[in-house]
């Protein structure tokens, strides 16, 4: 079944992109893989060029201050409330008239604190490159790895950092290699926070036979389950317990310890758990930190992974139940490629499987609200309605509920099919006096509309409605 | 590769949700002659069937026309008599009342100067005030406000305004205006998640069952296709609820001695191609709850509505005779409806073209015999003190044709 040129094109950005914007499909309609092909070759590809956002490090030493005074002012305001009112003491004498009310509590709301700030900064940042992305090929890739490599906001002290994450450690690597990317996640504090290893500490470690704490195999067991060889493959128990003391002493600098460097990175030898461990199957003399970058690059080598991240990049951009020969393919390109992801990202774009699987994907959320805006031809100044959008859809940015990150697959999404109208209503309401809905469907969807859905968008009663329906067909929808 | 620079061109959405848009000044020369006129203008957006709210009960070939889908003075429920001709939905008994007492007055057979059947286009003619469709950005109301000439400014808002998600063109333009959020953003209407189900039973059986299932939907979806049921009424509370809210918030403030004078308000919903209901459906619960805008409009004006005009307006009408699904498809002349204690009211102003098959707009649509720019020339050049040549050349342009209707105001 070939589709003419201009489905194609716009099957390219519905399926690998962010959906059109006005121009989009005719712009890459003679040649739709090559463009692809081009977005990844871009000077600067993925990375987000805003000088006004701060590392991980400086974010987190500024939230750090920014609560530490919060406590300050805190503790100072108790204090200053004992002085005035001793115990036993005579009432001040603005409290003898009896009928007068109590004066109100003085009011603080200092708004969003410090953390949220950034967070903020970070989504508005994140949302202006999906929509400035000229097919949004890079940007899925991104929210693709992210989500596999995914940390949650509502963790500790990960909200002033899991922007910041992003940027670091996905987009650093999204055309990188598998195994850096990996390191480079497992040893970025907002893991370390958000999957407990920060304070994991090994039993036999100086810190160990001092302390009661100890071993906690949260990150260990996620690394061999979500991020490498993927739930019931070729590790045990054994394996998760051994993995955890590999990687103890992986934490980050204490704030008090070190004002220039705390909230980075460090291997504290002083946690770390003595001795050899073997690891499936293969022993890893104790070389401090060098141990764990041993047993996670040969995590990164094993054909287990290999089928692993292979599944899931076909699963994501081509269908629930990905056809195996892809699986396949790109799992060898994967191996071969010594985990190349430009390579096995160009594999997929290869692919016939790719091309040919039918639409039934259902967009994730975020896909589809930005799809929205740029199918509308719309930035907006305020990022509020779009956070809450994804919100409502059960995809809050960075706040996934479990390690497991958002589904891939489509049955999760339905159930918010409702929400999704009240969204595509208000959205419509809001820019109907300014889109023109025919104009924005044939920009946007009619190479890939059914004849029903072009009638019910050009004969709805309004603008707005048209553009509500518009956002709800199926073919918008699904990809 | 090179695309369209899509930043160069973006347009800011407007994250305030509701708008009430206000003119910041008095019309000067109605203040000099010792008044404070005010007037309201609602668009229906989807195409009001004319027919069904006002019905030419006296026309010979009404009933063969409509069948037993015609309002009648012996239906169930009868119609309100107007005149020895037409009669009023039963739904609007308000505006029945304001008729009799002559604060109202009705305008058939009328039409804007645009001939095709588009909804998109039918809007943009209706509240541009251009001759024809293409690229509008202002519309007749605020360029109406731009020619007045600005009189006192006290109490800082004597304006116009709008109340909706988005300001209607009608009052977009050079004019300055204030806006106003309302509480509550409309109910997605029933329309639209008919036609929603509609396409999915079409195109997509999952997306179908989920939708009926999460929204309880079933009845409304049947009632939507071809098998001729009536609507559930769910949600008639809420369209209630919200038409009245908003009128009533606009009347509120028009009546204010320092509130706006000059307002606009749209209302979705129109465009019933199947099972109508104008008696006891979908569209009689619309006519209901605009009946009962009209009568918050009335109760929230205090004082002020002997002063005040609103003027009630939709893009085009709909067919005269009943379609295949119970429904009207859409259509050419219709009414006008205005309500007010400024009016000259308690008449209906209709040449009559008849419902014979020749003298149908087309062979299908009520012809139109009336322009409705004369209509809202007659209400800003008497009601506003509107430049007669303003009216002709800026406000509805190429339109010097087209005579301000005189006699609608009780104030020459």
């Amino acid at each position: 079944m070939a589709l003419d040129p201009k489905a194609q094109a716009a099957l390219a950005l519905y399926r690998f992109g962010l959906g059109p914007r006005a121009g989009s499909i005719a712009g890459i309609a003679s040649d739709p893989r090559g463009a692809l092909l081009a977005e990844l070759d871009g000077a600067g590809a993925g990375r987000i060029g805003n000088a006004d956002l701060l590392t991980s490090g400086t974010a987190a030493r500024v939230a750090f201050a920014f609560q530490q005074a919060q406590r300050e002012a805190r503790q100072a305001e108790r204090a200053a409330q004992q002085a005035a009112a001793p115990s036993g003491g005579a009432s001040p004498p603005q409290m003898n008239d009896q009928s007068a009310p109590p004066p109100p509590a003085p009011v603080r709301n200092p708004g969003p604190g410090m953390p949220q700030q950034i967070y903020l900064a970070e989504a508005k940042a994140r949302i202006q490159a999906a929509l400035d992305a000229e097919i949004g090929f890079l940007e899925r890739l991104v929210w693709f790895w992210s989500n596999h490599f995914c940390v949650s906001a509502d963790k500790g002290n990960v909200r002033q950092i899991c922007g910041a994450y992003e940027r670091e450690v996905i987009r650093a690597h999204v055309l990188g290699r598998f195994s850096d990317m990996l390191l480079a996640a497992e040893s970025h504090p907002a893991m370390l926070i958000y999957l407990d290893n920060a304070r994991s500490i090994g039993p036999d470690s100086i810190a160990g036979l001092r302390q009661k704490r100890g071993l906690n195999e949260n990150l260990a067991r996620e690394i061999l389950e979500l991020h490498t060889l993927g739930v019931r493959t070729v590790y045990t128990q054994e394996d998760v317990t051994r993995f955890a003391n590999v990687i103890t002493g992986w934490t980050f600098v204490p704030f008090r310890q070190d004002p220039v460097r705390g909230g980075e990175f460090e291997f504290n030898p002083r946690m770390h758990q003595p001795g050899a461990q073997t690891v499936i199957g293969r022993s890893y003399p104790d070389a401090g930190m060098q141990q764990g970058r041993d047993v996670l690059a040969a995590l990164a080598r094993h054909p287990a992974t290999a089928k692993h991240v292979a599944a899931k990049l076909a699963r994501h951009f081509v269908a629930d139940e990905p056809p195996p020969a892809l699986v396949e393919r790109l799992a060898k390109r994967f191996l071969a490629t010594q985990g190349d992801l430009k390579e096995v990202t160009k594999a997929l774009v290869a692919a016939p499987e790719a091309w040919e699987a039918p639409r039934a994907k259902l967009k994730r959320p975020g896909e589809w609200v930005i799809g929205m805006l740029r199918a509308a031809g719309i930035t907006p100044p305020d990022i509020g309605p779009v956070m809450q959008a994804h919100n409502l859809l059960g995809e809050p940015l960075w706040r996934p509920s479990a390690p497991k990150g958002f589904a891939d697959e489509s049955a999760p999404w339905l159930d918010g099919l409702a929400q999704r109208l009240d969204i595509a209503n208000q959205f419509a309401r809001r820019v109907g006096a300014e889109a023109d809905p025919r104009e924005v469907f044939e920009q946007a969807l009619a190479p890939l509309a059914s004849s029903e859905t072009r009638q019910a968008v050009l004969r709805a009663e309004s603008r707005p409605q048209a553009l509500a329906l518009m956002f709800m067909a199926p073919e918008f929808q699904r990809r | 590769m090179t695309f369209n620079r899509h930043a160069a061109n973006r347009r800011e959405l407007l994250l305030a949700s509701g708008t009430l848009f206000a003119w910041a000044y008095l019309p000067k020369v109605a203040r000099a002659e010792g008044r404070d006129p005010r007037l309201l203008v609602i668009v229906l957006r989807g195409a009001l069937d004319g027919l069904a709210a006002v019905a030419p009960v006296g026309d010979p070939d009404w009933l063969a026309l409509r069948g037993d889908k015609a309002l009648t003075l012996d239906g169930k429920p009868p119609a309100l008599p107007l005149d020895s001709f037409f009669a009023l939905n039963p739904a609007m008994p308000n505006l029945h009342r304001l008729y009799k007492s002559g604060a109202a007055t009705i305008v058939h057979a009328t039409a804007t100067p645009y001939r095709e059947r588009s909804h998109f286009d039918g809007q943009d003619v209706l509240e541009s005030g251009l001759a024809k469709p293409g690229a509008a950005d202002t519309g007749w109301l605020n360029r109406a406000l731009a020619s007045l000439q600005p009189g006192d400014r006290a109490g800082g808002s004597r304006d116009a305004f709008a109340i909706g998600p988005i300001a209607p063109l009608v009052v977009r333009g050079p004019a300055p205006v204030l806006s106003w959020t309302p509480r509550r953003l409309p109910p997605t209407g029933d329309d639209t998640v008919m036609r929603l189900m509609e396409l999915y039973h079409h195109t997509d059986p999952v997306l179908a069952r989920v939708l009926e299932e999460r929204m309880g939907l079933a009845t409304i979806a049947r009632a939507g296709g071809m098998d001729g049921e009536q609507p559930q009424a769910a949600g008639a509370g809420q369209v209630r609820a919200y038409f009245a809210e908003s009128a009533g918030t606009a009347a509120k403030f028009l009546a204010r001695a320092d509130g706006p004078r000059i307002g606009a308000l749209a209302f979705d919903g129109w465009d019933t191609h199947a099972a109508e209901g104008a008696m006891s459906g979908r569209l009689a619960i619309l006519i209901g709850a605009l009946d009962g805008a009209i009568a918050a409009i009335e109760t929230e004006m205090r004082d002020a509505w002997r002063e005040t005009v609103v003027a009630i307006v939709t893009e085009f009408g709909r067919t005269a005779r009943i379609n295949g699904t119970d429904g009207t498809d859409h259509g050419t002349a219709t009414v006008a409806l205005m309500a007010g204690g400024a009016l000259k009211g308690g008449r209906v102003v209709a040449d009559w073209p008849g419902l014979k098959l020749a003298k149908l707009h087309d062979g299908r649509d009520l012809k139109p015999t009336t322009d409705l720019r004369a209509v809202l020339k007659g209400l800003l050049k008497d009601h506003l003190r509107v430049d007669a040549g303003v009216l002709a050349t800026k406000v509805f342009p190429d339109s010097a044709a087209v005579k301000p209707m005189a006699g609608l105001l009780q104030q020459a």
